[in-house]
């Protein structure tokens, strides 16, 4: 009973938690519910990894009404995989969470923002798990609308500016998604992602088809933070609590690439859109001058959360870098960096985090000498820097060598290059951070400074762990994302 | 224990050994003594693999299959042998001659400075005995990484921007060439794995080969061949020890190691010398000799004049192994073990006249040769290591060199020998010279009122002089290495 209704579970346990989170308005007890909440999240995205590595696609017909009328909850490897990201970020941030919230937000506001996180999630997990195209822009809204809210939480007053940035920028987004969901259905007559797929080949103006494709994907791209629409993802992460950055950063965008690899791949097709239109060329190039721009902007920001923010931008370009190959080495390495970059920035921001816990300090040249005071918390900002770099013994190496290699399969030296070139910048930029904590004088207002709480510093730990560990044991990363990209190349059939 | 589970031991030793230092911190005098057990308990492990080595063994570990190609694993050949033997051996002499440095100049962070150390040292026995091109790799890196804190170890403007140039240079050859030249390997031998003979026989030729080979050779920054060897003369502000690390103990070493190790196992001798293309780098190691020499002649400070003359030295072995003949090889690889303990006593040397006398120049040596006569002798026996004189280590590999140049006529090369050695005798004699020969330059004044460097220096120093002694006269162990490498 409960195995088959899994697919639903994975929505429906987050959101009335979200509506429970809001009625007992104390939070303590808020974050209880949430911490239960999201530590069930990746039970159930195992479980359904399970059934679909047993049976394969895994369909569920909301409601009972079947598909195509019907929404359908459809789960195959790429969403599996996503599905476990998610929902395995959210456990970890919650744990990681409550001494942070406490000290960054006002006390009548902490169930609020428990609340506001367990929708964003189940906004996120829906996204992931739907294979509608409208319920995905229900979806979308969800996760947006909490996000306004949970950056606008922030200490600082600039993050009201920030989420309002992000309020423009995300509904524009979500506006030219379903203006292309519209243009779908009006050439198809379908909402179901599947039956599109199936009918679109059938299609004799492709002219609307071409103007669903750009709305989609410019829609999409802005959620993404995509160069050059990524403008304003470094406010966003600057000025957000600590754990939203944390939560946003390892999970919000990867969603959004996840729906737009589902479209380019599964519902347009890869004949239609890298064969026949020049999708490779133009994200290649979005894509490499993210790689060089976003990294050199990293280097010169003064905010420490602004400059992970911009390598965040660069990070991106690293996966639609390896979308844009369309080739089964390219979208593996693409794929396997959604989940790579997701550890490392969280690992990075929990260290940040950790920080601003313990000294409010987010400036750079503020950090002087604090790798003495809080070395264990610095200590993983260097492994998680490293990954960055990609530096073998990391996961950031696993993606970059993909990435190169399939580089070099096409011919693409000059790319190789590029790839290479763009790590080599993030080790300035966290060469000049290492500078500054470990080898400066400690500056006076950093004296007292100690770790932060234990909780805060084991999570931290964990995840750095694991960018090690999944460098050497790959079979959850690249071995799902390898099969995952083998699905993707295959289309939706 | 058989020879394959000690190569994994001899891994963990100094990692363990890095653990340990870590929590003695509070405990100087234990954590010297963890220190130097584990460079013992190393060295140990490391003979005892070298016995399976001589047994004609090959000792290996399985491999880790980390995702489709690239896997982690070890395979022990000579050469790897030869390198792990001078890292685990000269790591004894520099632990003690550590505590005497880091004591007699009241260094901070001493902790933290043996820790970084012997990961290190692990780095390097890691590159020795890596069976494929991606598990050198990783240590390759973990060498780079680990001793950057060493090199900023003093912490103030000049270490740090130092400090800087070295991980931009090494990161940025490794990253930036290495590492595409590692997966344009892959993509086109479909291995990373070492195989005698090479691996890319029949699968690459032309240009693609020669330009691949410079992807190798520049990316392997370490080799500090030119124009990649900005990085070495700027680490000299690095406290001695870490310079007789950087040098002669593992960074350099490794830098060359890999060099041979790529051109003998996976280009393969033969196929370079068949093909040509790798003609070129007979000129870019010549150039290098000569060049560094030259700079070398003109360096007052004394530590960046050795410092040239290893740029100078790392060259020679490059050359020997783009002279691509069998006995040129060996003496390449023989020529790692003689600059290795060669310059460890030169560095020892400027180290302890640094720690006792307070001298820095060449020009302020006069005379010193009366007040320290352990410390110049050493230094006069690694000079003349340097210069190619025997009864030394250093006559050795020149020998071999010279003779695998003369063998296939390779004039240009034996030029570049002779004019290199007349250079080197250039810049390393008058030094030993004015030590002993001249009065000093105000003999009633303070600057000489000193005796000998602390007996941990001298001792450590007196040991590695009397090595490159013993060498020349017991070469077998070398020897026999070098051989097996080339009989392959």
């Amino acid at each position: 009973m409960i195995s088959s209704n899994l697919p639903a579970l994975q929505v429906v346990i987050p959101l009335l938690g979200a509506v429970l989170a809001a009625l007992v308005r104390r939070g303590r007890l808020a974050w209880l519910i949430a911490l239960a909440v999201s530590w069930t999240m990746p039970v159930i995205a195992f479980a359904l990894l399970r059934q679909v590595e047993a049976q394969g696609v895994v369909s569920y017909a909301l409601g009972g009404w079947a598909p195509p009328l019907g929404i359908e909850y459809r789960v195959d490897l790429v969403s599996a995989y996503i599905l476990i990201l998610v929902s395995l970020m959210g456990a970890l941030v919650m744990s990681y969470a409550p001494r942070s919230v406490a000290s960054e937000i006002a006390p009548e506001r902490q169930a609020w923002f428990y609340t506001m996180y367990l929708l964003c999630l189940t906004g996120l997990l829906g996204i992931t798990i739907t294979g509608d195209a409208f319920n995905a822009f229900v979806f979308l809204e969800v996760s947006s609308l909490s996000t306004y809210v949970l950056i606008a939480l922030g200490r600082d007053r600039r993050a009201l500016l920030s989420a309002y940035q992000y309020l423009i920028v995300g509904t524009i987004g979500a506006t030219f998604y379903v203006i292309g969901v519209g243009l779908l259905y009006v050439m198809t007559g379908t909402l179901n992602l599947a039956d599109i797929a199936a009918r679109i080949g059938d299609v004799e103006n492709i002219r609307p088809l071409l103007a669903a494709l750009a709305f989609i994907t410019v829609g999409i791209s802005l959620k993404i933070a995509l160069f050059p629409v990524h403008l304003w993802l470094p406010n966003a992460y600057a000025f957000a609590p600590s754990v939203v950055t944390i939560f946003l950063a390892s999970t919000a965008t990867k969603v959004a690439i996840y729906l737009l690899l589902r479209y380019l791949f599964s519902v347009f097709g890869v004949a239609f859109v890298f064969d026949d239109l020049p999708v490779t060329e133009i994200l290649i190039a979005l894509s490499v001058a993210a790689m060089l721009v976003a990294s050199i902007v990293a280097v010169f920001q003064a905010n420490v959360k602004r400059m992970l923010a911009y390598s965040s931008v660069a990070q991106i370009g690293y996966i639609t870098l390896g979308i844009a190959l369309a080739t089964q080495t390219g979208l593996t390495g693409g794929i396997v960096h959604i989940f790579n970059h997701a550890l490392m920035k969280a690992a990075l921001f929990m260290a940040i985090g950790g920080i601003v816990f313990q000294t409010g300090i987010v400036r750079i040249e503020d950090m002087a000498g604090i790798g003495r005071r809080m070395p264990l918390t610095m200590g993983a900002f260097v492994i998680a820097g490293l990954a960055l770099v990609g530096v073998p013994g990391t996961v950031g190496f696993v993606s970059k060598y993909y990435l190169v290699t399939a580089a070099v399969e096409q011919g693409f030296w000059w790319l190789a290059a590029i790839i290479v070139l763009s790590s080599l910048i993030a080790l300035v930029y966290i060469g000049r951070v290492i500078e500054v904590a470990w080898f400066r004088e400690p500056a006076a207002g950093i004296e007292a400074a100690r770790e932060p709480p234990l909780e805060m510093l084991a999570l931290t730990w964990i995840v750095t762990a694991a960018i090690v560990v999944l460098g050497f044991n790959t079979d959850l990363t690249a071995g799902i994302a390898g099969r995952a990209a083998e699905v993707l190349l295959a289309g939706m059939k | 224990m058989n020879a394959d589970s000690l190569v994994v031991l001899a891994l963990a030793v100094p990692l363990a050994g890095a653990g340990l230092i870590a929590l003695t911190g509070r405990n100087p005098n234990l954590r010297e003594t963890v220190t130097i057990v584990t460079s013992l308990a190393l060295f140990a492990t490391v003979i005892g693999v070298a016995v399976a080595v001589f047994s004609g063994a090959n000792p290996r570990t399985a491999s880790l299959e980390l995702f489709t190609g690239v896997e982690l694993g070890f395979s022990v050949e000579p050469l790897g042998m030869i390198f792990a033997l001078v890292a685990s051996g000269l790591w004894i002499a520099n632990s003690i001659y550590s505590i005497g440095y880091m004591r007699g100049n009241n260094e901070p962070r001493q902790t933290s400075f043996y820790v970084c150390f012997a990961i290190a040292i692990a780095g390097a026995i890691g590159v020795a005995f890596a069976g494929n091109l991606f598990t050198l790799f990783l240590f390759y890196e973990i060498l780079t990484l680990s001793t950057y804190p060493l090199v900023v170890h003093k912490a103030n403007a000049e270490a740090v921007s130092a400090g800087r140039i070295y991980l931009l240079m090494l990161l940025g050859t490794s990253m930036g060439l290495l590492l595409p030249a590692i997966v344009w390997t892959g993509v086109v031998a479909g291995t990373l794995d070492f195989m005698p003979g090479g691996i890319l026989q029949g699968k690459l030729g032309g240009t693609a080969l020669g330009l691949l080979l410079a992807l190798f050779v520049f990316g392997i920054g370490k080799a500090a061949l030119m124009p990649m060897h900005f990085w070495l003369p700027a680490a000299m502000v690095a406290p001695t020890p870490v310079s007789a690390l950087l040098h002669a103990v593992a960074v350099v070493k490794a830098g060359v190691f890999v060099v041979l190790k790529v051109i003998i196992y996976i280009f393969g001798i033969e196929f370079l010398a068949t093909t040509g293309a790798g003609d070129w780098l007979l000129y870019v190691a010549g150039f290098t000799v000569i060049t560094a020499s030259l700079i070398a002649l003109r360096q007052d400070n004394l530590k960046r004049r050795l410092a040239y003359s290893t740029v100078s030295q790392l060259a020679y072995v490059v050359l020997g192994a783009a002279i691509l003949t069998p006995i040129s090889v060996m003496g390449a690889a023989l020529h790692i073990l003689a600059h290795a303990v060669s310059k460890i006593t030169l560095f020892f040397a400027a180290g302890s006249i640094a720690t006792a006398a307070n001298l820095t120049q060449v020009s302020q040596l006069n005379g010193i040769g009366r007040r320290m006569p352990w410390t110049m002798s050493a230094f006069a026996i690694g000079a003349l290591s340097m210069i190619g004189v025997p009864p030394t280590v250093g006559f050795v590999g020149k020998w071999f060199i010279l003779s695998g140049a003369m063998t296939s006529q390779n004039w240009i090369a034996v030029a570049i020998i002779v004019i290199s050695t007349m250079l080197n005798a250039a810049y390393f004699l008058p030094i030993v010279f004015n030590a002993f020969f001249r009065a000093p330059d105000n003999p009633g004044g303070k600057d000489h009122e000193h005796g000998e460097a602390p007996w941990p220096m001298v001792l450590a120093l007196t040991a590695t002089a009397i090595g490159t002694l013993a060498l020349f006269f017991f070469p077998d162990v070398p020897f026999t290495l070098a051989a097996m490498l080339v009989a392959r």
